[in-house]
């Protein structure tokens, strides 16, 4: 029964990881889906995100609600700025021009922040707006405890992943993207703008990663410059696994690589859960080389 | 020489090639025709193993292949060429043909990189070779020019000299004259009758041009919804009812 | 022999920079920390060379090359160690170790992933790169000696300009010769359409392996060589950065361009050192500022490489 417990209480951690690594997930999944590009500076979208709102709270003591419109904003802003002036003039160049400037990109991003006069290359505590508390519960005879602030996290990833499927399946704009990630000469003949679609997937998945960023610091409350790097590459990673370009993929995806990274820390090690994630990607390519939820594609 | 037997494949669930059985002579030039999507590219893709098939077995030479990866059919001696054209568009035209050529001429890495007499040899040999093919399709003179460069006919005549390079016995030719115009086509049925004789050839052509199949075939089958729904000469096909109501009644020969 | 056919020229020039190097380097002009530089400039052309031959002839992307690299280094500097081979003339074997762990891993990992393409593949090598370097981070558990996450110390120092250079420009020319033999041309059609050149009778899978190992070879040899350079090992030394590293090398210069790989890698290294030593102490902070932004900048310029004037449209 105590083994029980002690499994459970680490899968609902993992899955608090497993949230913010979906929530960083969705907008590789969807640049990607749009661009064909492994956007590497996601990541650091992300880090701006925890740093945005570590200065909303700690300089302004600005309310947490606020704290969230106004990081989501700024984002999806540096989102907007990062297509505009690095990626869209390399639109028609060879994808993997594109690639090595979203490494530049983000290489920029972290040691230009890591400026003492921008951020600062250190650790900062990040202040959490409220105190941790847990509580006791008994199911079955099995105890086990989660904390507000797990139930904080998945109450927002489930509020912001609503918002996203309405905006993608409900508007205009979300049907736009999804034309424009199926097959871009089409969606462009049937008049659809694809600058403002794509400059929109940016802002959008920039504000997820965003939201991503300041449930990392609350849950986690120690943030760096360089945060962004491994769960940008896991966060890929899980939307590899789902089937890249597809959203509850990237969501899924997210979750099994957070489980599997705590559960293996619980029970192995912690300095063997970046491997475990490799090789259940492997597994996975090998068997479904789309992705668990990607669609089959014929060759020849 | 080739002998296929109830050859099938779906794909999601449609049959795209449903029990389909044909055979091939040594010397023969058979004519496959057929309405949009009846299944011969498919039935193509399945001699060549680019597809899987779901079930039945092929022979070749009297040997089995029904198992035997792409690479090892070329090397057996079944060449083809492709409906959407394949070539090698970053290399040159010269390399698009030894690179066919020194499939079946090997040497080793060490004699690559020692550079051997017998690597020097035998890349000779491919050079000569190659030239000798694109002098045949007359494209003498374009060796150097990158092959995604050529226009689309001398494109079309380059992957049949690429497919003659290693040396086949069996040619599986793929809508040779997709896009191409009457004048060009006559040009072509002239070509692949010379190609034959000169290279000792059997043939298997997909072609939606009726007049070139017609013209060069010994024999013709006619497939609809991936089943063989009739086999004869040339003049028996186009007198057929059935034929004439599945494909020829559309457009008038 | 004719393994130099066509090399005169090449080995001439070779030997013309070799006694140039070996006169700043013995005339004492040059201090001892430019001296490191310029032999590692040799043993990343030669690494960033086996990702050309993966990636720029064969067309298959590759985002851990860094932990073939790394794969040497440990596999040489863990031989000199244990077994005593503290002589440059034990060094050549160790090279050659070096390189065929590298090679031999590249095959085993190459048999399941080579099948996967483009981005897929890109990702499967990354996340073997994060294999390869949590494995760095706990090889204290299997020997002591490996260090574990606080590095490989005390191995014995054992590069030299001479060795590297011999080593650099005999496995360069069998490069070349490989590429303008039956088996690069293969690479290349593959490259080029994978459908087709198995219909032509290219056994795709094999070649694939082929120039995967082969290029991971190159790498394993360049690790061992800096093994033995810097004398000191660490995981970060091997991570997805450094696979970054190789890869703006071979595409500044060009994919399937081996001369344009040891441009690219002399002005990147060049650049990226020279920045330190010309920048003063107190901006050097900025130099993580400037080099992404130079890179972009090259990438706006020349999206096909230094070497190519073609724009746009790809």
């Amino acid at each position: 029964m105590e083994q029980a417990s002690y499994i459970i209480s680490q899968v609902i951690n993992g899955l608090q990881l497993g949230a913010v690594y979906a929530l960083i997930a969705l907008g590789y999944t969807m640049v990607y889906g749009i661009l064909r590009l492994i956007n590497f500076a996601h990541g650091d979208i992300f880090m701006l995100g925890a740093f945005f709102a570590y200065f909303l709270i700690s300089r302004f003591g600005t309310p947490i609600y606020l704290v969230f419109f106004a990081t989501m904003a700024m984002c999806a802003l540096a989102g907007y700025l990062m297509e505009k002036i690095a990626y869209k003039p390399l639109r028609n160049a060879p994808k993997i021009s594109l690639l090595i400037t979203a490494v530049g990109v983000s290489l920029f991003l972290e040691y230009f922040c890591s400026l003492k006069a921008i951020f600062t290359p250190d650790y900062i505590g990040f202040p959490r707006p409220f105190e941790v508390s847990a509580w006791n519960i008994s199911l079955g005879g099995i105890d086990f405890s989660f904390t507000n602030v797990q139930v904080i996290i998945f109450a927002i990833t489930f509020f912001t992943l609503a918002l996203l499927y309405l905006l993608v399946y409900r508007t205009k704009q979300g049907t736009a993207m999804r034309a424009v990630s199926h097959d871009q000469e089409a969606a462009a003949l049937m008049g659809i703008n694809i600058d403002h679609t794509v400059s929109l997937t940016f802002m959008v998945g920039a504000a997820l990663a965003g939201v991503g960023g300041i449930l990392y610091g609350i849950a986690y409350p120690q943030i760096n410059v360089f945060m962004g790097i491994m769960p940008g590459i896991k966060s890929f990673i899980a939307a590899v696994l789902g089937g890249i370009g597809i959203i509850h993929g990237a969501v899924i995806g997210g979750l099994i690589v957070g489980v599997s990274e705590v559960v293996v820390s619980a029970f192995l090690s912690s300095t063997y859960r970046d491997g475990v994630i490799f090789v259940i990607l492997l597994i996975v390519l090998l068997v479904k080389p789309s992705g668990l939820f990607g669609k089959r594609i014929d060759k020849v | 020489m080739l002998e296929v037997e109830r050859l099938e494949k779906s794909f999601g669930g449609v049959r795209a090639v449903d029990g389909f059985s044909f055979h091939v002579d040594k010397g023969e030039t058979l004519g496959i025709i057929g309405p949009n999507g009846a299944g011969k590219t498919t039935v193509f893709n399945l001699i060549t193993r680019f597809y899987t098939p779901d079930g039945g077995r092929m022979r070749f030479m009297g040997k089995s292949i029904t198992h035997l990866p792409p690479y090892r059919l070329a090397r057996l001696g079944i060449a083809r060429t492709f409906q959407n054209l394949r070539l090698f568009k970053d290399l040159t035209v010269l390399e698009n043909i030894t690179s066919a050529h020194l499939t079946g001429h090997s040497y080793s890495p060490f004699a690559g990189i020692f550079r051997t007499r017998r690597h020097l040899r035998i890349e000779r040999e491919a050079r000569d070779n190659a030239m000798m093919l694109l002098d045949f399709l007359g494209l003498g003179g374009k060796e150097q020019a990158p092959a995604g460069s050529l226009p689309y006919g001398e494109q079309r005549r380059l992957e049949i000299a690429r497919a003659l390079a290693i040396r086949p016995r069996l040619l599986l030719i793929d809508e040779p004259g997709a896009g191409m115009n009457p004048r060009e086509i006559q040009d072509l049925v002239a070509t692949l009758r010379e190609v034959k004789a000169r290279f000792d050839l059997t043939i298997v052509m997909i072609e939606h041009q009726m007049g070139l199949v017609m013209n060069i075939s010994d024999r013709i089958l006619v497939m609809d919804f991936g089943e063989k729904i009739m086999e004869g000469t040339p003049s028996e096909v186009r007198k057929d009812r059935r034929v004439i109501e599945a494909y020829l009644g559309e457009e008038p020969v | 022999m004719r393994f130099f056919l066509d090399s005169r020229k090449l080995i001439l020039l070779a030997a013309g920079i070799y006694i140039v190097l070996k006169l700043l380097f013995s005339s004492g002009i040059v201090s001892e920390y430019i001296q490191q530089i310029t032999i590692y400039v040799f043993i990343v052309v030669l690494a960033a060379t086996g990702l050309n031959v993966i990636y720029g002839y064969t067309g298959q992307f590759s985002l851990g090359h860094a932990a073939f690299y790394g794969i040497g280094a440990y596999t040489s500097a863990y031989l000199v160690k244990t077994l005593g081979l503290n002589s440059v003339f034990a060094l050549p074997a160790t090279l050659l170790a070096g390189g065929i762990m590298a090679g031999l891993i590249a095959c085993i990992i190459g048999i399941p992933i080579l099948r996967l393409r483009d981005d897929f593949l890109g990702i499967a090598t990354l996340g073997f790169g994060i294999l390869v370097r949590v494995f760095f981070d706990n090889s204290d558990r299997i020997s002591e000696t490996l260090g574990g996450s606080r590095g490989f110390t005390g191995i014995a120092k054992l590069t030299n300009l001479e060795i590297t250079f011999v080593v650099t420009v005999f496995l360069l020319i069998v490069t070349r010769n490989i590429i303008s033999s039956r088996y690069g041309l293969f690479w290349r059609c593959i490259k080029d359409d994978e459908t087709a050149s198995a219909s032509i009778g290219i056994d795709t899978t094999r070649m694939k392996l082929m120039a995967f190992s082969y290029g991971c070879f190159l790498a394993g040899v360049a690790g061992a060589l800096y093994a033995h350079l810097y004398t000191f090992l660490h995981p970060s030394n091997f991570d997805f950065l450094k696979s970054i590293d190789f890869l703006i090398i071979v595409i500044l210069g060009g994919m399937g361009n081996i001369a344009g790989t040891i441009y690219a890698g002399l002005l990147w290294v060049g650049f990226i050192e020279g920045l330190r030593i010309a920048l003063p102490s107190n901006i050097l902070d900025l130099r993580w500022v400037f080099i992404p932004l130079l890179l972009i900048v090259l990438m706006m310029w020349r999206p096909y490489g230094l070497m190519s004037k073609k724009k746009g449209d790809g």
